[in-house]
């Protein structure tokens, strides 16, 4: 039943993924409609599917790698409702949607066997870690797209070729403000989810660090947005600059998410 | 009855004929009245731009009408009597309909979609029904094609991007900084264009000015134009770092603002994003300053690329504008055809005929008893009341009468023909 779920919410995806590229190449009101309702009609069965896992292990699903990447796409596609909802800009869809189809065509292909929880791992605090971690990669996913969003719009005003997509593109100060706006969201959530962490290894293990991979990786993605910040508002990096970190930033948080797993071993590994 | 259309534009005539044809001030209602009085003209609108005058009509016999009102037009503005011949033009009929549309949606401007055209024809419009110069023909049509007006807004992009110069900066500048209210603004060398850029800057809501001129006075009265401060020009380097938009047209033989100063003024703003816009030549702005970041610098070749590029998609657009004038044509000729008196006259015979049959059905059915006699005797007297009953309508139809458009509608909407589904929409 809950693969189910997930089979038809990631159809869903896919189908509005696809509308995302109409919609890049043919932008009209019919197709940035259909993509919203198929975004809609995913998360709403993707919603169904963690429900239904929750009830069934009885613990916050985001304990396998499958389960953690279906829940990480998720919080985007929160996250996209939210900024729709606030800043209604033009094409964000077509940029963040082909990131969660391929976050949950990632997790179509885990195993999805619903494990028994290891008792180092039973504790409420698996819920609020992993809560904050989610949101706060959810927000660098975001920044990510907005990046790779001013990078095309600051391409045309800078060549002078002002065709394509660039009516229809929001301005540069909006997505400069929306990336910004993002990383100060997506680093406190971050800095939250290490200081949660460290607490929760220190009841179940006695140690606040153990320089476990996920452990260091997360610190160097916790540095790299803290450099953005600090760089935006000490030296001005902002725009461009302030782009391609984020790109950049959003890459680590995949190394760390997808490539501490399956690469290197840790406690944080399933 | 005849749709007409009688009028020259910046096609056919030169400005200075169109100038001397211009219907303005008192002139118009006088024209009008005089015009509405020429035998044969029904109705009358005058619509007076200085890119076109033209008089539409409905009238009962064109060529007459037409050449009496081309002798009133000699003699109104005191022309030479073959002055006209050229450039006057004449549309009857759907070509009159299309003339209009086309006129309405802005596709027969000499700058394709300006939007200043279509409150023009309402206003000429207004004006002729408050002076009771048109009837129901002509504010039928006018009202159509304020739709199709309309739809060929919506559904194209033929006014969705700039075509001039100005236009263009305002539109770029949106898409650096979002909104322009809150924004400051300066002024480098004073020159028409600029002075036009800044107002179209203005009018989207940029408050803060600065004005800098070689000649300090000069400066003092554009900023004062404007509502802005003046600054000696020394010390524009020092504003930049205050300065979100900048026009430059100095006039000066070499580059004014040079990379140091942008660099300069780029690091005090903390890489805040500057639009600046070179419209001088000789270029009076370093153009390796577009290399920096957040600074996008447009001279005037860049903004007529973009101008021109926004030219060839309204171009593009229009074609599409052309079909949707098309298909209302022929949804106002339906309408147009249900003003004529042979449909209308069917309509009701057949209405009348199916409502009988409908009826005797109904009865010959309750009394299956009747003899094949006795059915004939009931069929004929049904028709004989049917025919008595809608004698007079038809007569009244047939008649050539003054009031025959109303006369139609009036007896569509009392026996219920369809055919007028275009008002109820």
């Amino acid at each position: 039943m809950e693969t189910l779920l997930f089979e038809f919410a990631l159809t869903c995806y896919f189908a509005a993924t696809i509308a995302c590229g109409l919609e890049l190449f043919k932008g009209t009101k019919t197709t940035s409609r259909i993509m919203f309702g198929l975004v809609v009609a995913g998360f709403v069965l993707h919603t169904a599917n963690i429900l239904a896992r929750y009830f069934i292990s009885g613990h916050m699903p985001t304990a396998s790698l499958h389960e953690a990447s279906s829940f990480f796409s998720w919080c985007i596609v929160l996250l996209f409702f939210f900024l729709e909802y606030r800043y209604r800009v033009g094409l964000l869809g077509s940029f963040i949607m082909p990131v969660v189809f391929v976050l949950m065509l990632t997790s179509s292909m885990l195993p999805r066997k619903i494990e028994n929880l290891s008792p180092l791992l039973q504790s409420s605090w698996l819920f609020i870690h992993t809560a904050f971690a989610f949101i706060g990669d959810a927000a660098f996913a975001m920044a990510f797209g907005v990046g790779i969003m001013y990078l095309v719009q600051e391409h045309y005003v800078k060549s002078k070729h002002l065709g394509g997509l660039f009516k229809r593109l929001p301005s540069l100060q909006i997505l400069d403000e929306m990336n910004y706006r993002l990383i100060t969201i997506g680093f406190p959530f971050l800095t939250l989810a290490i200081i949660t962490g460290a607490l929760w290894a220190e009841t179940a293990l006695g140690r606040f660090w153990r320089w476990d991979p996920k452990e260091v990786w997360s610190l160097i993605t916790w540095f790299i947005y803290a450099a953005v910040l600090h760089l935006r508002l000490t030296k001005g990096w902002r725009g461009k600059k302030a782009a391609i970190l984020s790109i950049i930033g959003f890459c680590i948080v995949l190394f760390t998410f997808f490539g501490v797993n399956l690469l290197l071993k840790g406690y944080h590994t399933f | 009855m005849k749709i007409a259309v009688v009028g020259l534009n910046h096609k056919t005539a030169d400005v200075e004929l169109r100038e001397k044809l211009a219907f303005n001030g008192p002139k118009l209602e006088e024209g009008l009245f005089s015009i509405k009085a020429i035998a044969g003209i029904k109705e009358a609108a005058i619509l007076s731009t200085c890119n076109r005058v033209e008089i539409y009509l409905t009238v009962t016999d064109l060529q007459q009408a037409f050449s009496s009102l081309k002798d009133f037009l000699v003699q109104f503005f005191d022309l030479k009597r073959d002055s006209l011949d050229t450039a006057l033009y004449l549309h009857e009929d759907m070509m009159a309909v299309k003339h209009i549309f086309r006129v309405a949606s802005s596709l027969d401007s000499m700058v394709l979609g300006e939007p200043q055209i279509l409150g023009q024809l309402k206003d000429a419009f207004d004006f002729a029904l408050e002076k009771k110069a048109t009837g129901a023909l002509l504010n039928r049509l006018l009202k159509k094609s304020i739709s199709v007006a309309k739809r060929v807004r919506t559904e194209t992009r033929i006014a969705s991007s700039a075509v001039s110069i100005s236009f263009a900066a305002v539109e770029l500048a949106k898409k650096i900084f979002t909104d322009l209210s809150g924004k400051s603004f300066m002024l480098l060398g004073a020159g028409e264009m600029a002075e036009l850029a800044a107002k179209h800057m203005m009018n989207n809501g940029v408050q803060e000015i600065a004005v800098a001129n070689r000649t300090y006075e000069r400066g003092c009265e554009l900023a004062h134009e404007f509502n802005g401060k003046a600054i000696k020009f020394e010390e524009f380097p020092e504003k930049l770092v205050n300065t979100d938009i900048l026009i430059c047209s100095t006039g000066a033989p070499a580059y004014v603002l040079l990379k140091e100063h942008m660099q300069k003024a780029m690091k005090l703003r903390k890489q805040k994003p500057v639009f600046l816009i070179d419209i001088s030549v000789p270029r009076n702005i370093d153009p390796a300053i577009n290399d920096m970041d957040n600074v996008y610098l447009y001279n005037v070749d860049d903004l007529n690329d973009v101008v021109d590029t926004n030219k060839q998609e309204r171009q593009k657009e229009a074609e599409k504008a052309e079909e949707i004038v098309e298909e209302e044509i022929e949804t106002f000729k339906k309408w147009l055809s249900t003003l004529d008196s042979v449909p209308a006259v069917v309509a009701l015979r057949e209405k009348a005929d199916a409502i009988r049959k409908e009826e005797l059905e109904r009865f010959f059915n309750r009394f299956p008893a009747l003899g094949e006699k006795e059915r004939k005797a009931i069929e004929g007297l049904s028709g004989a009341i049917m025919n008595k009953l809608i004698h007079g309508p038809t007569v009244a139809l047939k008649d050539d009468a003054e009031d025959k458009d109303i006369m139609i509608s009036v007896i569509r909407k009392l026996y219920g023909l369809n055919g007028d589904d275009d008002e109820k929409r």
